[in-house]
């Protein structure tokens, strides 16, 4: 097996905010019909559940998000990933469903502070004082496609696609530098 | 800025997070169709002052195809809807005739 690296290192920069890239995350995505028992009850057997609309649900290092009306984000341990694809691919055999393995076709950021919202309110078109805790929001950062969500306290997890990971940091660095405080 | 409903999110996302599409409820006529028929299917577009019929994608969201009834005179939004239809729901109509009592209809 090759030896598996993130797409930046888990690069940080401290600034008002720390913003880092998060290392090696698995990922899967499942898309299917979301109704279906059959991955209520895959998802059952890791003690999660079929998240309702725009939710992510977590049990433990596991967690999974509404990503669109058929489509769920599945994010575990890097090394579960393929394990976690192949069961869920099993379980839902039957169906019209897909569920592929994306852990190296994205990369994962945090952003950590009592100021991280501020970070990203100068890249997202998305009212951070209104997003909940296990809320996931689908929107942009400046120009490209993210996922973000509250994953922890004063602190925010972002998703994107690996071939811009270095735009992202880029922008994640720049809006968290001392000085570029909103309030 | 034009801010829009997602129907499938829920979420109310603004212009830079969505895509346009044109005109809604456009009838397709393909191979072995009539000339006058094809082109008016290609090209024939109704571009009203007032109320018109988009189609809008959430190309940063759930990258579903919706669609939104508007006035492109005002910019006012009078609902938005998901796309697996062939013409706007009875009440988004009842809607619209009652802000725009002079408005013709959607045909």
């Amino acid at each position: 097996m090759s030896d598996a690296v993130s797409a930046l290192n888990g690069q940080t920069h401290d600034g008002f905010a720390r913003v880092a890239e998060a290392g090696l995350r698995g990922m899967v995505t499942i898309r299917a019909d979301l109704d279906s028992t059959a991955l209520a009850a895959a998802l059952g057997a890791l003690g999660l559940s079929v998240p309702a609309k725009r939710q992510i649900v977590s049990a433990g290092d596991t967690s999974v998000g509404w990503m669109g009306p058929d489509e769920l984000l599945l994010l575990c341990d890097y090394a579960q990933a393929p394990h976690l694809c192949a069961d869920l691919s099993a379980a839902l055999a039957g169906e019209h469903a897909l569920v592929v393995t994306v852990s190296d076709a994205r990369a994962i950021f945090t952003v950590q502070g009592a100021r991280a919202d501020q970070v990203l309110q100068k890249l997202c078109p998305v009212d951070f004082a209104t997003l909940p805790v296990g809320e996931l929001r689908r929107t942009r950062a400046a120009q490209i496609a993210a996922a973000l969500w509250r994953s922890g306290p004063d602190e925010l997890s972002l998703v994107c696609f690996r071939s811009v990971a270095g735009y992202m940091i880029g922008l994640l660095e720049v809006s968290a530098r001392k000085g570029g405080e909103i309030f | 800025m034009l801010t829009l409903q997602c129907p499938y999110c829920g979420v109310t996302v603004e212009e830079t997070e969505l895509a346009p599409g044109g005109e809604a409820h456009l009838k397709r006529f393909g191979p072995g169709s009539s000339d006058d028929d094809f082109e008016a299917y290609m090209f024939a577009r109704k571009n009203p002052k007032g109320v018109h019929f988009e189609r809008w994608r959430h190309a940063y969201g759930c990258g579903k195809w919706f669609l939104a009834a508007r006035c492109t005179a005002t910019l006012e939004v009078f609902g938005t809807y998901p796309a697996q239809t062939t013409e706007p729901p009875a009440d988004l109509i009842a809607k619209i005739k009652e802000k725009r009592p002079t408005w013709e209809g959607y045909k």
